[in-house]
């Protein structure tokens, strides 16, 4: 069925279809909307879940964490600010191995106060153990948190699920949404002993002190379990087939340029344009972060590649771009745009991609 | 007032021996007393602080009961997660949450928050007036004048009553508690665990190393700081109620001489008669706030 939902509608939409059985969430703007579209399922009984109204984000994610040490299925959203204020929430559910999904829609960080979308929030998680998504439109933000569900709960790693504040959380677009049956056989009820349960009369620990070497095999076996998330995304046997990137006329081309998250339509338009040039560009967008597509750009086999991200590492510049180079076996060039929410249209990026393929390109849009 | 006979309490053991506590550690006697009354329906969460060790470490726990460790400020909202699983998959249980002043401090929002909700757990602070675990530095609740690694010359600020605090916010039950009176302890809990919501007990933790004193002497310091009139038991269960324990030190004349309590603890050791006067009279002022809800509440 298809239905006209904004991004934050279809995440919640997917949530409900999910049957989570546990939501906790404190409300900052871009995010809020998909919290309050769950409060009202729960209170109109369109979703079985407790949903609790917490005080903080940090609350937020430790209330969540309860919840699925005790064996439901869990769900929270955040935002920027939010994110960070449960940050260490967020190492303690990787550390811990549990499933939680959580949206991320992306928001600059403060100060000054700034509500538009900047990447820098997410990447703030890329060290933690979080599976880390970032969908282009409302389909993919839907889409991909079912499939966080799928995949959290095969592999025991949290996952979170990017979309741009206000580019994709507020703007409505055709979203088709499987039948709930459909959902139901992809998604079964969570095994409730996976990883652990924390439950009366099951006197077990976790989380205390341990030797320093359980706390490293630990991170190690995180890492390793990372590797194989890409695996169970190509084969989760969801409706539609996902991968950890999205190739756009990438066949033939001599120019690539690397992005995620919603600006990659404006940065498609332009692709065409200079295609309709003559001009061989094509697009490598990254789905995901974590684990890193290092095999995809090590296979590409181009003259040079533009990595284009709205976020900045003080000191080293293009987080992404950084991670590019660690393994492309083409020449890397990184342009940071958009930080802050600064509009990047397909003008911008026609002129930006023809810049690159001259040479003429600097580190810094604006 | 639930009564508890020695005799009766159950032998099962819930924190084990050889467990690595400090000698006269006063939340080895509450942990203990706490598996004694409730056995186990308990799930304990622990936030960051002397438990956590208490808990074990390596593959030994301490503990025969469930426990999840959590981040310091986190423990009453890992509760309602908890609680919400409990009631969900019809597992018969309570989240206790069990943390020290440490934990109520920088979890104070936490705290509310639980309690404002009314969500289903027990919240246990076992308040040993210091951050202990991390070496004896001021808290919220540490004594006027006390004298901790970050308040040397002694506190300058006035401790903050956390029980009353949770009384205001409309818990479904608050009491105070001594480590010095188990089966009042004990029978607080019990009566707690008859009670839907959120349920909050301050237990009163004398601590040999951090207040200077001898490690056998726990018990006797928690009776004296209630025998002097310093901690009020109390519960509230829809009425406000002083402790029968507490009672008669309504009656100042009845009251041990603070300075008996005050003068065997190497924290107070620097005060002069003129502090110990002015103790007194705030110890006069907290009777008369909690004879005052006697009356009202």
């Amino acid at each position: 069925m298809k239905k006209v939902l904004t991004g934050n509608y279809a995440v919640a939409e997917a949530v409900k279809m999910a049957r989570t059985e546990f939501i906790a969430a404190y409300p900052i703007t871009p995010q809020t909307t998909i919290v309050e579209r769950l409060a009202e399922m729960v209170e109109k009984g369109e979703l079985n879940a407790d949903f609790v109204r917490v005080e903080s984000e940090h609350s937020a994610l430790a209330a969540v964490y309860g919840a699925s040490a005790g064996g439901l299925r869990a769900f929270t959203a955040t935002s920027s600010h939010g994110l960070l204020y449960m940050y260490e929430m967020c190492w303690w559910v990787a550390n811990s191995r549990l499933p939680v999904v959580m949206a991320l829609v992306t928001r600059t960080i403060g100060p000054p106060w700034n509500i538009h979308t900047d990447h820098t929030d997410l990447l703030t998680l890329r060290d933690s153990g979080w599976i880390l998504a970032m969908s282009e439109n409302a389909q993919e933000a839907f889409d991909l948190t079912l499939i966080g569900f799928k995949v959290a709960e095969q592999i025991d790693l949290p996952f979170a699920v990017g979309l741009d504040g206000f580019q994709v959380s507020h703007t409505a677009e055709v979203v088709d949404i499987p039948e709930q049956s459909e959902i139901d056989e992809f998604l079964p009820e969570r095994r409730r002993d996976k990883p652990f349960v924390i439950e009366p009369r099951n006197p077990i620990t976790v989380g205390g002190l341990t030797t320093n070497e359980c706390a490293m095999i630990l991170r190690q076996e995180m890492d390793r379990d990372m590797e194989k998330v890409g695996d169970l995304v190509r084969n989760a046997g969801y409706v539609r087939d996902y991968d950890l990137v999205e190739r756009y006329r990438l066949d033939d081309a001599e120019y690539v340029v690397v992005m995620m998250g919603a600006w990659c339509g404006d940065a498609k338009d332009a692709i065409d344009v200079l295609r309709d040039e003559g001009v061989q560009i094509g697009m490598l967008r990254l789905r995901f972060v974590r684990p890193f597509p290092a095999e995809e750009i090590a296979k590409l086999d181009c003259k040079k590649i533009l990595v284009v991200e709205r976020d900045c590492s003080i000191g080293k510049g293009g987080i992404i771009a950084t991670e590019v180079k660690s393994v492309a076996n083409s020449p890397v060039q990184s342009v940071m745009a958009g930080l802050g929410g600064v509009d990047v249209g397909v003008d911008d990026f026609v002129s930006m991609f023809r810049r690159f393929v001259k040479g003429e390109l600097g580190e810094w849009w604006l | 007032m639930v009564v508890v006979k020695i005799k009766d309490l159950p032998k099962e053991k819930f924190l084990l021996p050889g467990n690595t506590s400090c000698q006269g550690c006063p939340h080895a006697l509450g942990l203990k007393s706490l598996g004694m009354a409730l056995g186990d329906d308990v799930v304990l969460v622990v936030p960051a602080g002397c438990t956590t060790i208490i808990a074990g470490s390596k593959d030994k726990s301490s503990f025969k009961f469930p426990c999840l460790h959590v981040p310091f400020a986190s423990a009453p909202a890992v509760a309602t997660g908890l609680g919400s699983a409990f009631r969900r998959l019809g597992k018969r249980g309570i989240p206790v949450v069990w943390m020290g002043d440490g934990g109520s401090d920088i979890g104070f929002a936490t705290l509310s928050g639980a309690c404002v909700r009314k969500d289903d757990m027990i919240v246990i602070v076992s308040d040993n007036e210091a951050y202990m675990n991390t070496g004896i530095q001021t808290s919220g609740t540490t004594f006027w004048k006390a004298k901790t690694t970050t308040s040397p010359t002694g506190k300058r600020e006035e401790k903050k009553d956390l029980a009353l605090i949770m009384l205001m916010h409309k818990a479904d039950y608050v009491a105070t508690a001594s480590v010095g009176y188990l089966q009042d302890f004990i029978g607080k809990l019990r009566k707690a665990s008859e009670i839907d919501g959120f349920r909050f007990i301050h237990l009163h933790s004398p601590c040999p190393p951090g207040w200077g004193f001898d490690s056998s002497e726990t018990v006797e310091m928690a009776r004296l700081a209630v025998k002097c009139g310093a901690w009020i038991l109390w519960e509230f269960d829809g009425k406000f109620k002083i402790s029968s324990i507490s009672k008669p030190y309504a009656d100042k004349s009845k009251r041990t001489p603070l300075a008996e309590y005050l003068k065997k603890q190497r924290r107070f050791r620097h005060l002069s008669d003129e502090d110990i006067a002015e103790i007194e009279r705030r110890i006069d002022e907290q009777w008369r706030v909690v004879l005052a809800l006697e009356e009202v509440f």
